[in-house]
């Protein structure tokens, strides 16, 4: 593992291999969002929020206690989760646009309460932070992110998920406790914002509680709604194309932000349902097997 | 010292109803949470500043000038990008929202650079003493002219032909849209109406704090929304009602020595209401059909 890293470092500019590292944590983010969001429909406005809480708990622990980076990554994960149902409970009673507004309101109190706390520095940020993540480290958690999420939405679980998103009051009827999903599904996806957010804080080594405003959650919302909400694939595409973009815009220097506002609205009106949304993947590359056993079918039935 | 706090807490919150007002309509209508709208705001009060220092007008004149400004711009920002996204996702005018907003904000930072602009002083600073309570011209202006605003935004939505096509297009867009209302300018209308009172908010705001700056619109646009939903979005009384309110209790928390949890204010405020009345303070309960 450290092999891969050191013989990654020393082929790759670092400056590459901070934004790779970087987009690989907006991809776990991303995921657990994709999650809420994507998968279950419900709307959250302050995902960096918990991005934020697992940043500030497993700092504060590798900081001020002295915990090992792998024991304070997971707990900075189930804190954020704890965050997330905590937060899921009252928001439960609130649908659409009013969950929105309720996420986005709590994720900026979580900020101004960061901002006066003595725990995480206050406005000065919290520093001294050690570099514990790598590039391996955070490449293998995308893939366990990814095999998680993928078979949490082929379980039961998913499609129950899914049920949730399409009509609550028919996935209801047919028994489904949507209350407990909902709550499942937001912990669960709060969990991986925290461990993301966890990776975040060893990366920079500094945080600061303005770097999880609003911002930053409605960028996390627009990886997911541009990738193609409720698609895996989509969402690493949606992720890697607006964290690379400004990367790649760097040349216009101070025009940067105005073209990355520009091409969010360029994309959205030209691919409304995101870059992947619509488009079956499997179905894509496994076209000739479906068409096959679909001739089949029919010939049976004829 | 309670009467003075309520006199600044009601300068303030009438401005958060100017802004408030124009996301509410627009949601009214066509569900959308306008985001570019504090950036309609924060152009306004730029525009104001220009009106004075380059066109050497008065009070009048720069909100006037600001309204126009900001009506054209408002339309052009529904057309370009809020209208291809008519028949899509609401997650997807919301992105394209967001990125319009991105897109005015960095517009203004290259232009104007990050620094805030003072306002240029256009009304004498003179106080009036009514009992204990000081009020300054600028909070009295500030008070008559939204009163005013509001007053005329009242009418148009009550008696004029265009608001009640307005109020038709809110209540059922489908159905109005079949009645012969041309939905495509009540939209528009709409974005006009919203943008010259964010317009007259925004030189209100530079005048009375004399700052302008492009990041204004951030903070600003997203407490009036609070304002708005706390009302009960989609609901004209209940954004005034929600502005005000907020504004209130913003300036008492302030007042009362909570000055470090002043952004958070507003939105514990907003999360307590949501959780008694899931529609807000004036809004009208949702129907759940399956």
């Amino acid at each position: 593992m450290t092999g891969m890293s050191s013989f990654l470092e020393s082929v790759l500019d670092p400056y590459y291999i901070q934004v790779l590292i970087l987009l690989g944590i907006y991809i776990i983010a991303a995921l657990g969002l994709n999650l809420i969001t994507g998968v279950t429909g419900m709307f959250s406005f302050g995902h960096a929020a918990y991005f934020a809480v697992g940043a500030y708990g497993a700092a504060i622990l590798t900081v001020k206690y002295g915990v090992p980076f792998s024991a304070a990554l997971i707990t900075g994960g189930v804190l954020a989760a704890l965050a997330g149902v905590v937060i899921g409970f009252p928001a439960l009673r609130l649908t659409g646009d009013y969950l929105g507004i309720v996420t986005l309101g709590f994720g900026e109190i979580i900020r101004v309460i960061f901002l006066n706390l003595k725990i995480t520095g206050g406005a000065m940020g919290l520093a001294g932070i050690a570099r514990d993540t790598s590039i391996a480290i955070v490449y293998i958690l995308v893939l366990v992110t990814i095999y998680v999420m993928y078979t949490l939405q082929n379980s039961r679980f998913g499609r129950a998920l899914v049920a949730i998103r399409e009509d609550d009051i028919a996935a209801e009827s047919m028994g489904i406790n949507i209350s407990a999903y909902k709550i499942k599904a937001f912990a669960i996806g709060c969990f991986f914002a925290g461990i993301a957010g966890g990776l975040y804080a060893h990366l920079l080594q500094y945080i600061n509680p303005n770097d999880f405003g609003f911002a930053k959650s409605f960028e996390f919302l627009c990886f997911v709604v541009l990738g193609g909400l409720g698609s895996i694939p989509g969402v690493i595409l949606g992720t890697a194309v607006l964290t690379l973009a400004p990367e790649f815009l760097r040349s216009l220097s101070d025009y940067r932000m105005l073209i990355y506002g520009a091409l969010m609205m360029a994309m959205m009106i030209f691919r409304p349902n995101g870059l992947l949304g619509g488009v079956d993947l499997r179905r894509l590359i496994f076209k000739n097997k479906y068409e096959k056993q679909a001739g089949r079918g029919t010939a049976a039935g004829g | 010292m309670f009467e003075q706090q309520i006199i600044n807490g009601l300068t303030l919150g009438s401005v958060y109803a100017l802004i408030a007002l124009g996301y509410t309509m627009v949601y009214g209508i066509i569900q959308l949470i306008n985001f570019a709208h504090g950036e309609i705001y924060m152009i306004g009060a730029f525009t104001g500043v220009m009106m004075v220092t380059v066109l050497g007008q008065g009070f009048f004149g720069s909100i006037i000038g600001a309204m126009i400004v900001c009506i054209i711009l408002g339309v052009l920002l529904e057309r370009t990008a809020y209208r291809p996204l008519r028949k899509s996702t609401r997650l997807a005018a919301l992105i394209s929202a967001i990125g319009a907003s991105i897109f005015l904000q960095n517009a203004m930072l290259l232009w104007k650079g990050p620094q805030p602009v003072g306002f240029p002083q256009v009304i004498n600073d003179a106080i009036y003493h009514i009992g204990s309570i000081e009020i300054t011209k600028i909070q009295l202006i500030i008070l008559v002219t939204s009163a005013v605003l509001m007053a005329l935004l009242n009418y148009i939505v009550k008696y004029v032909k265009i608001g009640k096509a307005m109020r038709a297009a809110s209540q059922d867009y489908d159905t109005a849209s079949l009645m012969g209302i041309n939905i495509n300018s009540v939209i528009s209308f709409t974005f006009a109406l919203g943008s010259a009172l964010a317009a007259a908010g925004g030189v209100l705001v530079g005048m009375y704090f004399n700052s302008v700056a492009p990041l204004m619109g951030v903070m600003a646009g997203l407490k009036a929304f609070c304002a708005a939903v706390l009302g009960g979005i989609g609901s004209i009384p209940g954004a005034m009602l929600g502005g005000i309110f907020l504004g209130v209790a913003e300036t008492m928390g302030v007042a009362a020595g909570l000055s470090t949890y002043k952004d958070a204010i507003a939105f514990t405020l907003l999360i307590i209401v949501l959780l008694f009345k899931p529609t807000g303070l004036l809004g009208k309960p949702i129907q759940r059909k399956v």
